[in-house]
């Protein structure tokens, strides 16, 4: 099986690691929410079919990176840089009220 | 009376170092492997945003332009430059001293410089065989079209971190950690015993 990174190309899947579910989205750390806790921890999607991932191309050039697998297929629709996704996020909630 | 003399720089290999043909080499010598002993090899990193600057640096200190574009690398006059990953490069020198040198360049706005020179040993495979040798280590295609002369790639050999640079056609500059030298140099040997070796 390959992956396609972003910026090393394709390479073999044993260079990279799972890092876990892309669709978790982590409270503020002085966060109160049970709730939002509970959820970040414990529910998941489990789809058969695409699901957002994040993975490291660890064995690499080490970035991390959000991708969209098949649970079924395992073909991989898209793989980017999952900074990007980060920073947009942080700049989000920098200009927003939480 | 002991004259005061610089500090002899020990070799990882040393112990397994044996110049001379070995291997299947009877019908002539397919790669030759040498240990290139940098005096520097660093690791530089940008903050995100500032790639452009780095770059601009490493073309002050080194004269060396590098290309744009991911892997993108050059290697010449004893100096080699190479993007390994995002706004990261490794940068190496025949002479010591090059990390003070970009210090004074990079600034703490700009991005990081780790002196890596204790920490890495730089291995040259080279020869008609080089790729055919490289390609039992490494899942990667080490065809020209695909790893051009002065790119480099981050990979592993059985998890131990391998960055390679292409430094000819048939000539390939593996930098591994010191730690892991001596295994990955005795692997190397025996990968390269049946299409016979020289160790320079
Ligand atoms: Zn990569």
């Amino acid at each position: 099986m390959l992956i396609t990174c972003p910026y090393c190309g394709p390479r073999d899947v044993i260079e990279f690691t799972y890092q876990g579910d892309g669709n978790r989205e982590r409270p503020q750390p002085n966060s109160q929410d049970l709730d939002a806790w509970n959820a970040y921890v414990y529910d998941r999607l489990n789809p058969a079919g695409d699901h957002n991932e994040i993975w490291q191309h660890s064995g690499g050039c080490r970035t991390h990176l959000r991708m969209v697998r098949n649970t079924v297929t395992h073909e991989i629709s898209s793989t980017s840089f999952a900074r990007g996704d980060h920073n947009a996020a942080a700049r989000h909630k920098a200009g927003g009220k939480s | 009376m002991a004259e005061r003399q610089s500090p002899e720089r020990l070799s990882p290999l040393e112990p397994v170092f044996h110049p001379g043909s070995h291997g299947n080499f009877e019908h002539g010598v397919d790669v030759i492997l040498t240990e290139t002993r940098p005096g520097s090899i660093l690791q530089l990193a940008a903050w995100p945003g500032e790639e452009k600057k780095l770059m601009a640096a490493i073309r002050s200190v080194t004269g060396l332009a590098l290309p744009d574009g991911a892997g993108g690398g050059v290697a010449k006059d004893g100096k080699a430059v190479f993007g390994f990953a995002p706004g990261k490069f490794t940068v190496v020198d025949e002479a010591e001293g090059l990390a003070s040198a970009f210090a004074k360049t990079v600034t703490p706005a700009v991005g990081t410089v780790t002196d890596l020179s204790h920490g890495r040993t730089a291995i040259r495979i080279a020869g008609p065989k080089a790729e055919w040798v490289l390609a039992k280590f490494f899942a990667i295609d080490f065809a020209l079209p695909a790893f051009p002369v002065g790119a480099g790639r981050s990979t592993t050999h059985h998890d131990v971190f391998a960055q390679i640079q292409r430094t000819g056609a048939d000539q390939f500059d593996i930098y591994v950690f010191r730690s892991f030298a001596r295994s990955f140099w005795k692997a190397l040997c025996h990968a390269s015993e049946e299409v016979g070796y020289e160790v320079q």
